[in-house]
């Protein structure tokens, strides 16, 4: 019966043949019903389960997964969950924080204090011509050597400890956690790993969405993966954190301090990704949540050498490499806005005041502003860029070496210095913190969301977005500080 | 070089186990000439990715994280004087395409053709790993699994038979425990046994209780076989046609299932190594 309807369909050529056996496919599943896909599934698992059976013995005692069933109760637990990845995440910044000083101060030594002047002497001695020189040493060696020395300590500390986090399986139960807080705003449970990954980078974050079958629910993880603070972005958070916040701090708490400052922009990253998917479901990304299951990988003890050395080789130098790749042409960029003059003043002193109404009003500064956009290509290399084009509006004398020299401070107190001189106030550090929290996505992350999504708009979205949040919040801060201090 | 010129001119060396440790060469990523491609493929989290990393010597980071790999990477390694090339899969649990990560996956398992696929199992959870294995066993014969984590199997206390498992699969099974790197010589000259056609494969179909769904599936396959003969799948194809999967459907109308009889493994290295020359 069912030969002769599919000879019916005989046609002698390829395309007819072919056409025919889609058509038997169409009748054969009318025939066995709409169980085939359950059948079928049940089929693979009872051959398995079979199979597994007769392989499988299990000798003596009961399994031994008693560590990993305590430790779950406590990781995953409703009550335990939360405050427990608190403590392992502050703890995990303060060593970062505690750790990152006294290597930065040796690099620093090193690059700056030793080797700028060296460099300067022998080109003296070879007799470069004093923009060759300039743009060379002053611009693009110091922008490298002050990405290098900022940003490899605590880098090269907050990676590994991270890494091991991840390979011990935590990162697995903090996304089991956080997954029911984004089912509930019209998310899907996946995008809390594809957030993990974008704590990391948000290129990669992004790629990782891949995970997310929905392609609502896709979109949505992808726009809201910006406010998962990257690589880039944490040494910034973690500078200010320590010049502004930890220096108001007696001493033996300033550490500590910092470290809540920044576990605390973290989390409110994390609140605003769940509060902007909860937007975009309810307005133009409207569906339904599709279930999924996570598994909870066993928890594995990591290997710690090999994952340091994985995490230096594949973070740390890759992060590194690609902040003074873009450092390089930034110096380049910056010293000679410092030195090419429109009257009396440089290109970027004239930026600068321009800027400056717009910045004061969002309780930034000009400064900051510039500094936003000559390191649109990437994060990394705002706080050089901020604190060399302070100098240059303070038009400071006894720090720096001149128009358009980036430097290195001593400590964290002489940083802090340069700030106040160049107007700063525990608000600007605070919004300036915001304000990294919420900006646009590196170019990298960009160009990723364009290959993924493949539209323009949503291209557009996810890029202007969290601009636009940053610009209000800010606003709104700065207006009500300055209502509640008075000044 | 003829495959059998070329095993002839190793077979003296392959009976020295000292040999296989030199030979294993660590390749990275240059992969000009390559003349065997393996694909990687495995649940998540079963230590997919360390194997990749042992095979080829790459230190990529290997996270205990379902979800790690979204895309595909890719190395290499020489082995027996030939060389591999292993492309790592995205974990999956199975090969039905419901996501991104599983069609990549059921994609390069299916049109890539490589001449092995590796499925790395866990060892502590044989029983949903082989959910994913037998699904690939439909597509391929040329299997090789990975048991992996043995080692934690053994401190939960479970013994695994893998002499029974090989002949119940009817593919070549090896215990490894790809951390401390345990068990990878023996992975890799399995490799090389698939790859070179020494292995007698007689890989494990799956069966159905019901006897409307065997008798759907082998009317289909049949009428597939015949429409592209020497395809190494028709039974998958049909199962797919039957469960309405749209991309596979397409592949038919297409005529995209007929490129795939043409070309051969050996036929496919050989190619590689005309066009490179």
């Amino acid at each position: 019966m069912r030969k002769a309807r599919a000879a019916n369909y005989g046609a002698g050529i390829a395309g007819g043949a072919r056409e025919n056996i889609l058509q038997t496919a169409d009748a054969l599943r009318w025939e066995i019903g709409q169980d085939f896909h359950k059948t079928l599934m049940e089929s693979i698992y009872t051959d398995a389960a079979r199979i597994a059976e007769r392989a499988v013995t299990r000798s003596g005692e009961k399994p031994r997964r008693d560590f990993d069933l305590l430790f779950d109760r406590i990781a995953s637990s409703r009550i335990w969950g939360f405050p427990l990845m608190l403590l392992l995440f502050s703890l995990v910044f303060w060593i970062t924080i505690a750790g990152a000083n006294v290597p930065s101060r040796m690099l620093a030594v090193l690059l700056v204090e030793n080797g700028h002047p060296f460099l300067k002497g022998l080109s003296a001695t070879i007799g470069l011509p004093w923009w060759i020189d300039g743009l060379l040493l002053d611009g693009i060696y110091l922008a490298v050597a002050w990405v290098i020395s900022v940003m490899l300590p605590p880098m090269m500390i907050f990676f590994p400890m991270f890494t091991l986090l991840e390979d011990f399986g935590y990162l697995p139960r903090v996304a089991f956690n956080l997954d029911n807080l984004f089912r509930k705003s019209g998310a899907h449970g996946k995008q809390s790993l594809s957030m993990m990954m974008g704590f990391g980078c948000n290129a990669a974050g992004i790629i990782s969405t891949r995970i997310i079958d929905s392609p609502r629910e896709r979109l949505i993880a992808i726009i809201t993966n910006n406010f998962a603070l990257c690589n880039g972005r944490w040494p910034t958070q973690i500078i200010l954190a320590t010049i502004f916040i930890g220096a108001l701090a007696p001493a033996h708490l300033a550490g500590f301090i910092s470290a809540m400052a920044v576990v605390s922009i973290a989390l409110l990253g994390v609140a605003l990704s769940l509060v902007v998917s909860w937007f975009l479901s309810k307005t133009w990304l409207r569906g339904e949540v599709s279930v999924f299951s996570l598994e909870l990988p066993p928890y594995r003890p990591p290997r710690i050498l090999q994952t340091i050395y994985t995490s230096i080789i594949d973070r740390t130098i890759f992060v590194l490499w690609r902040a003074i790749v873009f450092a390089l042409p930034a110096g380049a960029v910056i010293w000679l806005s410092a030195n090419i003059m429109i009257g009396d003043v440089s290109v970027a002193g004239h930026l600068i005041d321009w800027m400056n109404p717009f910045g004061l009003l969002l309780g930034l500064n000009g400064v900051i502003l510039l500094a936003y956009i000559v390191a649109i290509p990437a994060n990394e290399i705002v706080v050089p860029t901020i604190l060399m084009l302070t100098v240059l509006a303070g038009r400071m004398s006894g720090v720096g070496e001149g128009a358009g020299v980036m430097f290195e401070l001593d400590s964290a107190g002489d940083t802090l210095r340069i700030f106040q001189a160049g107007g700063w106030t525990l608000l600007t550090a605070v919004n300036l913190m915001l304000f990294s929290l919420l900006h646009n996505p590196c170019s990298t992350t960009i160009y990723t969301i364009y290959k993924e999504t493949g539209s323009a708009k949503w291209t557009t979205v996810a890029a202007l977005l969290p601009v636009a949040m940053g610009l209000g919040v800010t606003f709104v801060v700065a207006q009500v500080w300055r209502l509640v201090a008075g000044s | 070089m003829s495959e059998e010129r070329k095993s002839a001119l190793h077979a003296g060396c392959e009976t020295c186990p000292a040999h296989h440790a030199a030979n294993l060469k660590k390749l990275g990523v240059d992969m000009e000439n390559w003349d065997y491609v393996v694909a990687l493929a495995g649940n998540p989290n079963t230590g997919k990715s360390t194997v990749f990393n042992a095979l080829t010597g790459l230190r990529q980071h290997t996270g205990n994280w379902p979800g790690k790999t979204v895309t595909r990477a890719e190395g290499g390694f020489v082995y027996g004087g030939n060389r591999y090339k292993i492309v790592d899969l995205p974990g999956t649990y199975s090969l039905l395409a419901t996501s991104m990560d599983e069609e990549v996956a059921r994609d390069f398992i299916l049109f890539g053709q490589p001449d092995v696929t590796v499925v790395v199992v866990d060892a502590t959870r044989l029983e949903r790993n082989l959910n994913l294995l037998l699904q690939v066993l439909e597509i391929t014969d040329r299997v090789v699994v990975c048991l992996n984590l043995i080692d934690e199997a053994k401190r939960h206390n479970l013994t695994i038979d893998e002499r029974a498992l090989a002949r119940d699969l009817g593919v070549p099974v090896v215990p490894t425990s790809a951390r401390y790197g345990d068990g990878l010589e023996r992975l890799t000259s399995e490799i090389q046994s698939v790859a070179t056609g020494k292995a007698v494969l007689s890989p494990h179909r799956i069966q159905s209780d019901s006897s409307e769904l065997s008798d759907a599936v082998s009317q289909l396959a049949e009428q597939i076989a015949e429409e592209f003969p020497g395809l190494p799948n028709a039974r998958w194809v049909a199962l797919r046609l039957l469960d309405g999967d749209s991309r596979i459907v397409e592949a038919v109308r297409k005529g995209e299932l007929g490129d795939l009889t043409q070309v051969g493994p050996e036929t496919m290295a050989e190619a590689a190594r005309r066009s490179a020359g």
